[in-house]
């Protein structure tokens, strides 16, 4: 079973890779503000079965703390970046906004 | 097949440093950093450090991801500039040679490392039931060499004063940052009243649990950081002022208190920082409690910046 | 009995892994960002909840098994809204001239 959660763990450290490549090429801030995001779920899901094909119970905590932390990152580079070139950040609702966002 | 796993993070990593040192754009080598800092976590767990891959996951993959962005849109004048800079042959050639020998150097070091290592873990093993406390890097950090802690908080505020110094003259004692426009109904609103009660309840818990696995008050510090600047992110909360006394005695407050905790041992034990018999737990969670806010409320205003609004606004 | 839940675990942590395929694949080859966020949000969503739904019976406590599942609750909640907020930005920077 151990044996069994390392090369799934190893795999999806694999698609981590893979997934960084879109991140490098993709054209436009998007693909790149998803890298904090692709990363953490990754890493999490790898952490996860690492640790319990090692037996380490502490493992989930770093997990866990990655999960917080990987989506407050996301979320500052995804305020920030359009600062990058002074666009202003999630501005409030105007008529240039994207149809279908709530509104009271 | 944890070799392989373990190659596999190392090719990945050494791939993530050459990408972020090569790429020219800040943003891209900031998304490069990121991902570098969240996979040295998982270096940190291969090598059975779970705490140092706790402070790794909190503050290489969250805090210095969001501490940088805010960097490079301060500089976001410069990027054209830098961007279109050439060095001399020469000077990349010198630069290279250098770099190679560095690496090379440190290869070399590694490798001939004494096996097995020189380790002070048998005698901190012994001495740890003393201090009534699980987790050995908590004993090392807050017994053994409680001094460092001590001046490692102390360093934290003076960091802190020096980014405060770099308020323009007009703003000083006014609010870092500007106010962000953001909708109050919209998603990151919504994501900035959802998350941080969680995270408050994940990072109190990380905090405690520090006594005995790993944990301990700078990662659980780390995470409420980030929500509050999280909330500040989504406009629910704004930045306190730079020269507001409350905020000023409050983050003087825990390194004081661990000044004190350190006198009482003269009187009592002997010596600066010893703890009396029986006491250790006691006071290691004083001094814990006590730092805890300080270390909150000063990562959280470093990466608020210095103040960029006039006072009394 | 032990070797039951074995085999549900292997063939649940497999599935995760298959939906990590999925949305690497999708990540790689969709033509726009807009689509490749849902590719990303697969693997966010169903290859960490089959994951953690198959790590369920190997862990020791209950407590162990309440903080997967919780980890899985964080991921879904951000995945959702750090979506939302890039294709917003995605798409703020479309309507520039």
């Amino acid at each position: 079973m151990a044996e069994y959660l390392l090369s799934m763990s190893a795999f999806v450290l694999l698609m981590v890779a893979l997934g960084l490549v879109r991140v490098a090429r993709g054209p436009g801030y998007a693909d790149r503000m998803m890298a904090a995001q692709l990363l953490g779920s990754g890493a999490i899901g790898v952490l996860l079965l690492f640790g319990a094909a090692t037996g380490e119970t502490a493992v989930v905590d770093v997990a866990l703390t990655l999960a917080l932390l990987a989506a407050f990152a996301s979320i500052a580079f995804v305020q920030y970046v359009p600062t990058l070139d002074s666009t202003p950040p999630d501005a409030e609702p105007g008529p240039a906004n994207t149809p279908g966002e709530g509104r009271p | 097949m944890t070799a392989v796993v373990s190659v596999g993070i190392v090719l990945l990593l050494v791939v993530l440093g050459l990408w972020t040192v090569v790429a020219r754009a800040a943003f891209l080598a900031i998304a490069g950093f990121v991902a570098y800092g969240l996979l040295l976590a998982l270096v940190w767990v291969r090598l059975a450090g779970v705490d140092v891959a706790l402070t790794e996951a909190a503050i290489g993959g969250g805090l210095t991801g969001a501490l940088l962005i805010g960097a490079a849109s301060r500089l976001r004048g410069t990027e054209a500039r830098c961007e279109a800079e050439r060095c001399a042959p020469a000077t990349r050639g010198l630069a290279l040679l250098l770099s190679a020998l560095v690496s090379i150097g440190l290869m070399v070091c590694v490798l001939l490392l004494p096996d097995p290592p020189p380790t002070l873990a048998p005698e901190v093993a012994q001495a740890m039931p003393a201090t009534a406390v699980g987790n050995p890097i908590t004993s090392v950090l807050l017994a053994f060499r409680a001094l460092d802690t001590l001046l490692e908080a102390i360093v934290l505020v003076i960091a802190l004063i020096g980014v405060w110094s770099m308020s323009p003259d007009k703003a000083w004692g006014g609010r870092p940052g500007s106010p962000q426009a953001v909708d109050p109904n919209g998603t990151l609103a919504y994501f900035a009243r959802l998350l941080p009660p969680i995270g408050l309840v994940i990072g109190v818990y990380v905090f405690w649990a520090g006594a005995d696995h790993p944990g301990g008050k700078f990662q659980g510090a780390t995470m409420l950081a980030a929500m509050w600047m999280l909330m500040q992110m989504a406009g629910l909360a704004d930045a306190p002022p730079v020269g507001h006394r409350g905020w000023r005695a409050a983050i003087a407050a825990g390194p004081l208190a661990f000044i004190a905790v350190g006198l009482l041992g003269v009187f009592t034990a002997g010596g600066f920082l010893a703890y009396p018999e029986g006491w250790a737990k006691p006071l290691i969670v004083v001094v814990e409690v006590a730092l805890m806010p300080t270390l909150v409320l000063v990562l959280g205003l470093l990466l608020a910046g210095p103040a960029a609004r006039e006072a009394n606004r | 009995m032990n070797w039951l839940l074995d085999v549900f675990s292997a063939i649940a942590v497999a599935g995760g892994a298959f939906f990590y395929l999925a949305g690497t694949v999708g990540l790689l080859r969709f033509p726009d960002a807009y689509t490749r966020l849902h590719a990303l949000a697969k693997a966010d969503n169903l290859g960490l909840a089959l994951i953690v739904l198959g790590l369920l019976p190997q862990v020791g406590s209950v407590l162990a098994g309440l903080k997967l599942v919780l980890i899985w609750l964080l991921v879904l909640l951000s995945g959702a809204a750090v979506s939302q907020l890039i294709a917003r930005a995605a798409r703020r920077r479309e309507h520039q001239p």
